[in-house]
């Protein structure tokens, strides 16, 4: 598969949120501010990307010749706890402004759906090593892309008089509703 | 205090005041993208239902063992290997409705209903209020992904239809809303956005009613 093509995929058109809700946890949790939704943007690719490569190395090299095919979801979600722990570890040691900064939204990844799907995904698949990667890097970019945009839609909404029931998230629903559509427009792209 | 208020509020005010998915923003990404027909939602629901009973009753019993350092590590695997369990059953009893899943079905060990049952309830409660209490999030799960599938399917298909999860064989169908009148996009994303800001903003009011009439009575 070409790769440019199947990076626009990713990151555009099967948008993860807008395309399949995955990550919605994150997408309406960290999206009141734009500093903080670039934050967990990139800590998201970072650990997605990370992840997932190790994640299909282990399935590729150990789940696979093995026969414990049916050991992948168990195994996949050890690895991205540990692999977030350990991250969290790294940054908390070496740059503890760093730390400070995305510190919150480090643990909050493990339950992060998206981590896990991009691995199973790689899986499923059936993508080679270099395929992994661009899909890897590709998923999350294009989950940082539409955080930033619905965060900054929902700091200009904040001072707006919205009807009671919908203050808060029903009416940050309704914009990911009007940005599905929108995006909808690009289905033709590839 | 709050034992009375509970008590005063029937089974279905708390279903839509405490609701996991409307109320709390528990477990939306399974909720917005399986919730287009009837079928994947009574499967998906009853799917997580037996999960969330079998981890709440397993991490109660091992809650007194399980070192407080490594707990989420222990809680993940215990659901991990329930998923695995329940994902290799309905591929092999129900492989329609494992085909219209699909990953959603791994995808429950992430569901922040299960985890957050675990942390914020199992962990704390004997064995048996804890399978209760599974069984009452579960319900309310189901409920609510019950609810979000029949406004779609309907608006957006216009048919109501019900299928024999075994078989795949179709149970009825009627047909509601003429062809020339649906709302196809209530099948697409834009559709499962808009449903489920409207269910919630519902429940919002619902509860922001109820806490004033609290506060009218005092």
């Amino acid at each position: 598969m070409n790769l440019l093509t199947l990076f626009l995929s990713a990151t555009l058109i099967n948008n993860i949120i807008l395309a399949k809700f995955i990550g919605m946890c994150p997408f309406m949790g960290v999206s009141t501010r734009v500093k903080s939704a670039v934050g967990m943007g990139l800590a998201v690719i970072f650990v997605i990307f990370g992840a997932s490569v190790l994640s299909w190395l282990l399935y590729q090299f150990v789940l696979a010749p093995l026969g414990l095919d049916y050991m992948k979801l168990i195994c996949f979600i050890l690895l991205i706890a540990a692999f977030v722990q350990f991250t969290e570890m790294f940054i908390k040691k070496n740059s503890p402004s760093l730390y400070k900064s995305l510190g919150i939204y480090l643990p909050l990844i493990t339950t992060n759906c998206a981590v896990l799907h991009v691995a199973l995904d790689n899986v499923a698949q059936g993508y080679n090593f270099i395929e992994t990667c661009v899909n890897s890097i590709a998923v999350p970019v294009g989950f940082m892309l539409m955080l930033v945009i619905f965060a900054t839609i929902r700091e200009r909404l904040e001072g707006n008089d919205v009807p009671a029931a919908f203050e808060g998230n029903p009416i940050a629903f309704i914009i990911a509703a009007i940005m599905a559509l929108a995006f909808t427009a690009l289905n033709g792209l590839v | 205090m709050s034992e009375n208020k509970e008590k005063k509020l029937g089974f279905g005010s708390q279903l839509i005041i405490e609701n996991p998915v409307f109320g709390l923003y528990l477990g939306i990404c399974s909720t917005l993208a399986i919730s287009t027909n009837i079928n994947n939602a009574i499967g998906m629901g009853i799917a997580v239902t037996i999960v969330l009973i079998l981890s709440n009753i397993l991490v109660s019993s091992v809650r007194n063992i399980t070192p407080d350092d490594i707990h989420i590590p222990v809680y993940i695997v215990i659901i991990a290997t329930l998923v695995t369990i329940v994902e290799m059953t309905m591929q092999a009893f129900t492989p329609d409705l494992y085909g219209a899943l699909g990953e959603f079905i791994a995808l429950i060990v992430v569901n922040c209903i299960i985890l957050g049952r675990a942390e914020a309830y199992a962990s704390l409660n004997p064995v048996g209020a804890s399978a209760k209490d599974g069984l009452m999030m579960g319900i309310s799960y189901t409920v609510s992904l019950f609810v979000m599938s029949l406004i779609r399917q309907i608006l957006g298909t216009g048919v109501l239809s019900l299928s024999n999860p075994l078989t795949g064989a179709e149970i009825f169908a009627v047909r509601l809303i003429p062809e020339s009148f649906v709302l196809s996009f209530m099948t697409t994303q834009t559709g499962a956005f808009l449903t489920f800001a409207v269910l919630a903003a519902a429940c919002a009011a619902y509860k922001n009613k109820v806490t004033a009439d609290d506060k009218g009575g005092k």
